[in-house]
């Protein structure tokens, strides 16, 4: 009796260890929504044996809130390149060391060092795409349009009356700076006083302000112009093969999103598993197969000939320098961007 | 002359009921629609309902919001039930008492919502479906109370009375006689909780945590490229689940008579 | 149970107070004290500012792009736009709310219940997804705007993207919340002092407003209220269907503590709109009581 008491404390002191180490076969992943293709979930389960458990959000702003509430544990979140130094300076992410990992050596090499990561010590990028200007060529008889953001600041008379702006004070501001001339996050009261004139006198050429239903609105016809990311240009082309995108001259913003792990995160070896999986050339192409943004993995002879072929998603090289990374702009200048936005809608 | 009807009310309320459905009509038409597109109609197909039954993410955000609407909204009627017994009779301090009560409606909901996550935080409650429930019954209070204390308002003390005259004990005579004729109210009060905490969207983006997002929040995030008929399907299956639900709380409430 | 009133009615009490002290009231303390506080670091809040009533001052006064200080009538505008709004939308569920619950009381106890089960039905789908459909609906080349482009003599006229489709939108939204409160009232309302009136030679509209509408009051107060304060929080009909030209009280506040990360801010207009409400609760208060009296 005493043997077997103390046989089975010892198994249960050997065995608690072992089950800690031995992490649950669970991730939680914290991805925009509909930013994923679910099928590929149970691909990634079949060959890991890893569920996924996917939550979703609309915002670098409520995964930064989330984040720093510190109540919720995700294993994976897909974070925009220009919150990640903030993320990484208050200590929210783990360091994941990416060049370790085997699929490694399929990124392609401009993906190598990005900036708000120079060594991808803590990320791993997964999709990246520009907002830039989309219309529909049937509005003006089939013909090119300028590639500048004057097409949607000062509208030709086509288009008046037809055009859908971005609701989001950041992208419509950080445009009309680019096309001003005007630096990004600028604290200028001056800069502001001419951004609000240029919106003021775009407003009432302006069929709405909207940032939902952006695929629909354009494969629908509803809008002529949208100001809107390249991703839904290219779904709704599929749909209404007489939509272009333009990548404006003064300058395309450019937003790159990647993986990257929470320090509090309950998984992190199947995190890693995970982002080592989404590295794999056939499965990185399977995301831009079904969500339509280019991935940063040496992966094109996957991707499929619909999206090839179009400028939308298949960048030309030649508009690689017009190509701005988005910024996070202090307070003031936040601040700045709201009274202008509060003053255009007040 | 019928001193109960009232000229022209029977018309309006067909109107009205016209303006509700056709809503309705339009979204679960839509859900058969085959073309990815909600706004544009091609033909019909019954793809988006093969396509929840294949999304794990879309099912277990409609078993969330079911699961929080059904724990928040019984929570919150019984709390508002017996609320609405003690507010039925007039004591010092009732107004007070009362505006305590409808708190929550005169408080716009992300304030109340931002404010309970930074709480939450404080406390180091864990995000998730624990500190949804708790803050949905919060707001939910009002929406089930004011209902039943209308139906209790003008209701008939002198039943109680003359049942307590006639030696029924306090318990046997809120049983047999008050939750009878009080039951309408309750049930409003349960309908309101219930559809309140089901169609809840801010306090759930805020409180929602890993493996615990809600239908509304998912729909919500989803729309920057536009609601897909994959949505209206999942409504559509919603709108089945609770109307079955309704009727059978209804026909209950009807056997309790 | 207990035979003393006073300590059942504390026991009866106790389970809903706490809870909205627990969960409304201290998250509102904290509210309040955010809104002296100043934005800062990467959370939105900084903790360690000396209070201040600069946010309330911003809501009036800025510092124009020249740098003068100026009257900033903006927020007054929003303010005023939204209670508009709010006020018109409560007006229209009054206005088919009302003979709603009246047609409804004169039913039978089965057609009753089947009412109230079709009026509750469509509200168990998701707001958005409502507005979605109201979108389908009134789009441009749908059928009802050229049902109504070809009865109208000055030609189509725009259903969508203006205040009527927000007012449609809103209205659709929080019907049942007006008619719920009134039905409950009528539904045991005792006929025969409708009957006693008509009798005593009252006429049928006379009758109406002098015993009808005073007992209906209660109702008439709780469903405003279930109406016009969500409303008035409203962002996401006027976003989608007013076409996003203006914004909201509920959109600015929603801002603050999204993308300009100013919860202090944000905290200052929600405290101002709790200040709004409670004027009306109060006004609404001494109104019913004089009434009484």
């Amino acid at each position: 009796m005493k043997r077997t008491l103390t046989a089975l404390t010892l198994a249960a002191m050997t065995a608690l260890p072992a089950f800690a180490q031995d992490e649950e076969k669970t991730l939680f992943f914290y991805n925009w929504t509909d930013y994923y293709p679910v099928e590929l979930l149970a691909k990634f389960e079949a060959e890991t044996g890893i569920k996924v458990i996917l939550d979703g959000f609309d915002s670098n702003d409520t995964l930064l809130a989330k984040l720093q509430s510190g109540g919720a544990a995700y294993d994976v979140i897909v974070p925009s390149d220009y919150v990640i130094p903030g993320m990484i300076k208050d200590g929210l992410l783990m360091k994941i060391d990416t060049p370790s990992m085997e699929n490694y050596v399929h990124m392609k090499d401009a993906f190598k060092n990005p900036d708000f990561d120079p060594t991808h010590e803590y990320t791993a990028p997964y999709l990246w795409g520009v907002t830039g200007l989309a219309y529909d060529s049937a509005a003006v008889g089939g013909a090119e349009i300028e590639h500048s953001w004057k097409e949607l600041f000062e509208p030709r008379p086509e288009f008046e009356g037809k055009i859908a702006e971005l609701d989001t004070a950041s992208d419509v501001i950080l445009a009309a700076s680019l096309y001003l001339g005007i630096p990004q996050c600028t604290e200028s009261n001056d800069d502001a006083k001419r951004i609000l004139e240029l919106l003021e006198a775009q407003a009432p050429k302006l069929k709405m302000y909207s940032s939902d239903s952006t695929v629909d609105r354009m494969a629908s016809g509803e809008v002529a112009m949208y100001h809107v990311w390249n991703g839904a240009t290219a779904r709704a082309t599929a749909q209404r093969d007489t939509i272009r995108f333009i990548y404006p001259k003064e300058g395309t913003p450019m937003f790159r999103d990647n993986f990257a792990v929470p320090a509090n995160a309950p998984h992190p070896e199947n995190a890693k598993i995970f982002i080592n999986w989404m590295m794999a050339p056939e499965n990185a192409a399977a995301v831009s197969n079904a969500i339509a943004y280019a991935n940063a993995i040496k992966s094109d002879e996957f991707l499929d000939p619909k999206w090839r072929a179009m400028d939308a998603i298949n960048m030309p090289e030649e508009y690689a320098p017009r190509l701005v990374p988005t910024m996070d702009c202090g307070p003031a200048a936040r601040e700045l961007r709201d009274r202008i936005w509060t003053r255009l809608k007040g | 002359m019928n001193i109960r009807r009232f000229p022209l009310t029977r018309e309006i309320s067909l109107l009205v009921l016209v303006y509700l459905y056709v809503p309705v009509v339009v979204l679960v038409g839509y859900s058969f629609n085959a073309n990815r597109t909600a706004t544009v109609w091609s033909h019909a197909s019954l793809d988006w309902y093969g396509r929840i039954l294949a999304n794990p993410t879309i099912q277990s955000a409609a078993k969330n919001s079911l699961v929080l609407a059904l724990c928040a909204a019984t929570a919150a009627t019984v709390i508002a039930l017996l609320a609405a017994l003690a507010t039925s009779r007039a004591f010092p301090g009732r107004g007070g008492v009362e505006a305590v009560l409808n708190t929550p409606l005169i408080l716009p909901e992300i304030v109340v919502a931002v404010a309970t996550l930074m709480l939450f935080v404080a406390l180091g409650v864990q995000l998730g479906l624990g500190a949804m429930i708790l803050a949905h019954t919060a707001f939910c209070i009002p929406f089930a109370y004011l209902p039943i204390r209308a139906r209790l308002e003008g209701m008939n003390q002198s039943f109680g009375e003359a049942a307590q005259d006639l030696y029924a004990n306090r318990f046997r005579c809120f049983r047999r006689v008050t939750l009878p004729l009080l039951w309408p109210g309750i049930m409003a009060g349960f309908t309101l909780a219930f559809v309140t905490s089901l169609d809840d969207f801010l306090t759930s983006f805020f409180l929602s945590g890993p493996g615990t997002t809600t239908l509304p929040v998912y729909i919500f995030s989803s729309i920057k490229a536009g609601i897909t008929p994959e949505i209206n399907a999942i409504s559509t299956v919603m709108l089945v689940i609770s109307v079955l639900l309704v009727s059978l709380s209804f026909f209950l409430g009807r056997l309790r008579r | 149970m207990t035979g003393n009133p006073a300590l059942r009615r504390l026991g009866l009490l106790t389970p809903a107070l706490a809870t909205i002290a627990l969960l409304i009231g201290l998250p509102l303390i904290l509210l309040i004290w955010i809104s002296l506080l100043q934005k800062g670091g990467s959370s939105g809040v900084d903790w360690n500012a000396a209070p201040s009533l600069g946010n309330y001052i911003r809501l009036a006064w800025e510092e124009d792009f020249d740098g003068t200080m100026i009257l900033n009538t903006s927020y007054l505008v929003i303010l005023l736009r939204s209670v508009l709004q709010a006020a018109l939308t409560t007006g229209l569920s009054l206005l088919f709310g009302l003979p709603v619950a009246l047609w409804m009381a004169g039913l039978s106890r089965g057609q009753r219940d089947l009412m109230l089960l079709l009026i509750t039905i469509p509200f168990w789908t998701n707001l958005l997804v409502r507005n979605y459909a109201w979108l389908i609906i009134l789009r441009e080349d749908g059928w009802l705007a050229q049902a109504v482009g070809s009865v109208s003599p000055i030609g189509p006229i725009p259903l969508l993207y203006n205040d009527l489709a927000v007012a449609i939108g809103l209205t659709y939204s929080f019907l049942p919340f007006m008619i719920l409160p009134l039905y409950t009232v009528f539904e045991k309302f005792d006929w025969r002092l409708l009957e006693a009136a008509h009798d005593l030679g009252a006429s049928r509209s006379r009758a109406l407003r002098r015993v009808l509408i005073p007992i209906a009051m209660p109702g008439i107060a709780a469903g405003s209220l279930l109406v016009f304060i969500p409303c008035l929080g409203a962002f996401v009909t006027p976003a989608l269907l007013g076409g996003g030209k203006t914004l909201m009280l509920g959109n600015i506040i929603q801002m603050q503590f999204g993308a300009s990360r100013n919860w202090p801010f944000g905290a200052a207009l929600a405290v101002v709109l709790l200040a709004l409400m409670l004027i009306v609760m109060v006004a609404m208060a001494i109104w019913r009581n004089r009434r009484v009296r």
